[in-house]
């Protein structure tokens, strides 16, 4: 019991540390390749800090549904985080909630930030809701059958089984259905963390926003919670992306040295899964609303044909 | 298996009740309590509130009393039976309560018990314009007939409850009759029940014609001996009647027509529990009495689940008069129901009774749910259309300000239909993902594959809910009111929150709780299955829900919910730093630099869904047709017309062909029937000595 409290503490901290810098990698990395400089990596922590300072203006209109929203959004993302294996095989809730309550846990944040985008009365949020809970549900069957792949391989949706099956045969992520499920789960990364092509997170175009419209009327600390939820549902996603297919460094105990082994890797996979993010997001121009299926259609392919190269190999 | 058969002469009857098993005596008490309100409520027709009281108060104690019967029956080990003859041959008073019986009249109990109470206050609004005497007698009669279709043992005790339990319906759903609407979904109503009566009572023949005698328990040994075309004609036949009464597509067309049209309260009893029925039927015939059906059959009921979960969502979607949306979602959850009874269908045949076990568990769990939320949230609506007549969407919102009980509790239901945790939605569909992933494990070839498709699809219909509860919750009770009739809304009368509160609290206790209550479902699996199932899903001291596998998937809807309260608290402690210094500003909201924002700048719920129309256009074929009204220039419009409509593909498809040649058919027949005595006479005689001829024959 303390050991698993103490667990949740320390990946809790790692989680909402992490989070934060990793958007700032990404965003000084997609500058520096843009031949920009851009801003400090740490700037997605300083914008959260001095958002958390700052005193609030709540919309007239908005009821007790648009101030739970925020506390959902960062509830859910972090409780998530703590069920998904970081730096060891053994994530602290891993027991509590397998890679489905993952899922939906993150659509329960989901479902009450459109709640409170819708909240407001302003069409903005309303477009950017009905946008958010649109492209969400076509994004679900690509990545469940992603998901289910590697599952099915593992014999678990627990996601600690999952990584340890990973570990136990560290060269699988070469066999067909891993790379398919692996392509269709980014996809799904991207869409979910509303990047380029699907929505752009620098804008604040009515015509092209998606998450941006639906938090446009937050402010304050409520903001900071979202902005900083979202980064660690962000970290989450590719956390889950880079810990089921390439376990590396991954160890079964919790001993400083194999945590701290387990961390340098951590770090390096998540740098580069940021640098296939930031190439994918620079060389590509954002789709049309209605061109996103398409594009989630190929995802949800690519995870049948997963699927049934499981059932061939 | 304990038989009490009562000896017809009436003499001993007091000294048998006496002598009564305590479930039985209870059950009979709880007959009695509906027989009573039925006849009270009718007695008293000159006094409309005498009527009321008994029929509520005669629900909420028959409700009680079948809750103790259904607790006594899931946990006794044996079924109870007892049979009084009737003197009619093949007919019988012949009851039997098992845990799937228990089951069923514990989710029928915990309904009839809210709205019950909820009608206490619902009601009163017909006080002196409508007959609730008549409304208490037929509302009585389809408890009543509910409870012996749960618990009928004689195919012919069970064919006339279920005609009753129809025609009972019936009634309800047209109590506005002047509504041309109503009438018309009444008469497809009423069309379709009896379709699906007609195939029962085929299938019963069947089984009556192999084993010589209606009684249920005659037909368990029989099944042996038919043949694979008889066991292929049941099957289609039972699932056909049992399927158009759940529901499923493409036999659904009657189901949003219907549900929506009756008065709230009973509309929740529809989607709640009656269109159930089928679901029990389909348990009861296919795992209990035929004990199995082929695999391809199995796999049937897991297709046509996956088919009616999709569509039935994506029809929800495009609804924005509320109750027909909730009436979409019933077909939804159903199928969400068939793919865990599929799935049990299948690994019972593959021989895979601890598979199966988890997989009729999570379909029983999601019956009860469904049964559960479906209600709690159709009470909901009945809760805004009495505050503001009417069931359009876009003519209502903030209602979240004058209704926040109402708000908060249809919320609660909505998070729990989307599936979301902690709540009970998640538990069962959670439950259905793991059995769906179990069978691609457990069964060979290339069906293997549909199992994860199915789960996929499952992801699909999740998420589209989430989208259509995200509609139905904002437009309805969020943002700015959109008409007058939601700016002068108020709180719906004391009972009515009660009944939609315990239904509430049995969302979250069912979720946070599923553990506790999974264990119960032990003697089910036993009875149907031989093997107790329900206590391997849980592990940990009662806190884990596990698939049943071992180092299979676990899941904790109580720690989830406990880490999202202490995980509240360092946010809290965050807003607090910004809030202590500034505080919280209440400003308008930004308008765009427009005089102020009114509701006309509002989304409304066809704009919410017009991504999902677009995207989803093949199915939806969706019409729109816009009038712009000008003097001088078509860039300034006086104003815009704007109408939008999908194209009812079975409707227009299936039905529609299907009613011109039962027209043109019929039209034929009329030659024969010129309305001339002697043909009618010649017909008689033609038809008796062929009779003759046949009956010499044989």
């Amino acid at each position: 019991m303390t050991k698993v409290l103490t667990n949740s503490g320390l990946q809790l901290v790692l989680a909402l540390l992490v989070a934060p810098l990793v958007s700032g990698v990404i965003n000084t990395l997609k500058a520096r390749l843009q031949t920009r400089r851009g801003p400090s990596v740490l700037q997605p922590c300083h914008d959260i800090f001095k958002l958390l300072r700052k005193g609030m203006v709540i919309p007239e209109t908005a009821s007790w549904i648009f101030s739970a929203a925020p506390y959902i959004v960062f509830g859910t993302a972090t409780l998530v985080a703590l069920m998904i294996p970081m730096t060891t095989t053994h994530a602290p809730l891993s027991l509590f909630g397998g890679v489905l309550a993952v899922v939906y846990l993150l659509a329960l944040g989901r479902f009450f930030l459109a709640l409170g985008g819708l909240d407001t009365g302003s069409s903005f949020g309303g477009l950017g809701s009905s946008r958010e809970m649109t492209i969400s549900a076509i994004a679900e069957p690509a990545m469940m059958l992603a998901i289910f792949t590697v599952a099915l391989g593992a014999n678990s949706t627990n996601l600690s089984e999952m990584a340890s099956a990973a570990v136990s045969q560290s060269w699988r992520f070469l066999a067909p259905s891993q790379m398919l499920a692996f392509a269709a789960l980014f996809i799904v990364l991207i869409t979910e963390t509303g990047r380029i092509p699907v929505d752009n997170p620098a804008t604040h175009l009515e015509l092209t926003m998606i998450h941006e419209a639906m938090v446009l009327e937050y402010s304050g600390p409520y903001l900071a919670l979202i902005e900083w939820g979202s980064a660690v549902k962000q970290l989450v996603l590719m956390t889950l992306l880079v810990n089921t297919f390439f376990p590396y460094g991954l160890s079964a105990d919790w001993s400083a040295q194999a945590v701290a082994v387990g961390v340098v890797y951590y770090f390096a996979k998540i740098l580069l899964l940021a640098c296939l993010i930031v190439l994918v997001e620079t060389t590509n121009a954002k789709l049309r609303l209605f061109r996103v299926p398409e594009l989630l259609m190929v995802a949800f392919i690519l995870g049948a044909l997963a699927l049934i190269s499981t059932f061939l190999f | 298996m304990g038989v009490v058969v009562w000896p017809s002469s009436s003499s001993s009857l007091l000294r048998d009740l006496i002598k009564l098993p305590p479930l039985c005596a209870i059950f009979a008490l709880s007959l009695a309590a509906y027989v009573a309100g039925a006849f009270g409520s009718l007695a008293s027709w000159r006094r409309p509130v005498l009527a009321r009281y008994l029929c509520c108060v005669a629900g909420l104690v028959g409700a009680i009393l079948g809750g103790f019967a259904a607790v006594l029956g899931m946990i006794r080990g044996t079924a109870a039976a007892w049979s009084i003859p009737s003197g009619i041959p093949l007919f019988a008073y012949s009851f039997s309560y098992d845990a799937l019986t228990g089951f069923f009249s514990m989710a029928l109990a915990v309904l009839v018990g809210a709205v019950s109470v909820y009608s206490f206050s619902y009601l009163k609004e017909f006080e002196g314009k409508r007959n609730i005497a008549f409304f208490g007698f037929l509302y009585h009669l389809l408890l009543l007939s509910l409870t012996v279709v749960f618990t009928a043992a004689n195919a012919f005790l069970f064919l006339v409850a279920w005609e009753v339990m129809a025609l009972a319906a019936y009634g309800l759903v047209t109590f506005y009759y002047e509504d041309r609407e109503t009438r018309r979904a009444g008469l497809l109503y009423v069309i379709m029940a009896h379709i699906d009566a007609g195939c029962l009572l085929l299938g019963f023949a069947l089984l009556i014609n192999a084993s010589g005698s209606a009684e249920f328990a005659t037909f368990r040994p029989i099944v042996a001996h038919l043949s694979g075309a008889q066991q292929t004609a049941a099957f289609v036949l039972f699932f056909l009647g049992f399927g158009i009464k759940a529901g499923i597509i493409p036999f659904h067309i009657w189901l949003p027509a219907a549900h929506p049209v009756a008065p709230s309260n009973i509309s929740a009893l529809l989607s709640g529990i009656v269109i159930k029925t089928g679901i029990y039927g389909m348990a009861r015939i296919f795992l209990d009495l035929l004990g199995g059906v082929p695999s391809w059959a199995g796999l049937l009921v897991l297709i046509i689940g996956v088919i009616s979960a999709v569509l039935g969502v994506l029809y929800a979607l495009m609804e924005h008069d509320l109750k027909r949306l909730l009436a979409y979602h019933s077909i939804e959850n159903i199928g969400i129901i068939l793919m865990g009874l599929g799935a049990a269908l299948i690994f019972r045949v593959a021989g895979h009774p601890q598979l199966a076990g988890v997989a009729l568990i999570a379909a029983m769990f999601h019956t009860l749910n469904h049964a559960i939320f479906k209600c709690l949230l159709f009470l909901g609506a009945g809760s805004v259309l009495h505050s503001t007549g009417t069931r359009n969407m876009e003519e209502l919102g903030g209602l979240i300000r004058p209704m926040p009980i109402t708000a908060f509790c249809f919320l609660i239901g909505a998070v729990a239909i989307s599936g979301l945790p902690p709540l009970n939605g998640f538990v069962s569909e959670w439950l259905t993902y793991q059995s769906l992933l179990a069978g691609y494990r457990a069964t060979g070839g290339l069906t293997r594959i549909l199992f994860p498709l199915a789960g996929s699809m499952l992801a699909l219909t999740g998420a589209l809910a989430a989208a259509c509860f995200v509609k139905a919750f904002a437009i309805t009770f969020l943002a700015l009111p959109r008409g007058a009739l939601s700016r002068h809304a108020h709180e719906a009368p004391r009972t009515m929150l009660i009944g939609m509160g315990w239904l509430t609290l049995a969302c979250v206790s069912l979720g946070l709780g599923a553990t506790w209550f999974l264990a119960s479902f032990n003697v089910m699996t036993e009875q149907l299955l031989g093997q107790r199932v329900g206590a391997s899903l849980i592990t940990n001291s009662r806190l884990v829900l596990s698939a049943g596998t071992p180092r299979g998937g676990t899941v904790s809807t109580a720690v989830i919910a406990i880490g999202l309260f202490v995980l509240l608290v360092p946010s809290i402690l965050l807003v607090s730093i910004g809030t202590k210094r500034f505080g919280r500003k209440q400003t308008p909201v930004w308008d765009c630099g427009l005089p102020g924002l009114s509701e006309e700048n509002e989304y409304t719920a066809t704009a919410f869904s017009k991504p999902l129309r677009m995207i989803f256009s093949v199915l939806y074929k969706p019409r729109r047709e816009i009038q712009a009204v000008f003097d001088v220039s078509p860039y300034f419009p006086k104003e815009i017309h704007f109408q939008s409509q999908i194209e009812p593909t079975f409707e227009k498809r299936l039905y529609e062909p299907l009613r011109e040649f039962i027209f043109r058919f019929s039209r034929r027949m009329r030659t024969i029937q010129a309305g001339s005595i002697h043909a009618y006479l010649a017909y008689i005689f033609v038809v008796l000595v062929l009779l003759l001829l046949f009956g010499v024959h044989k």
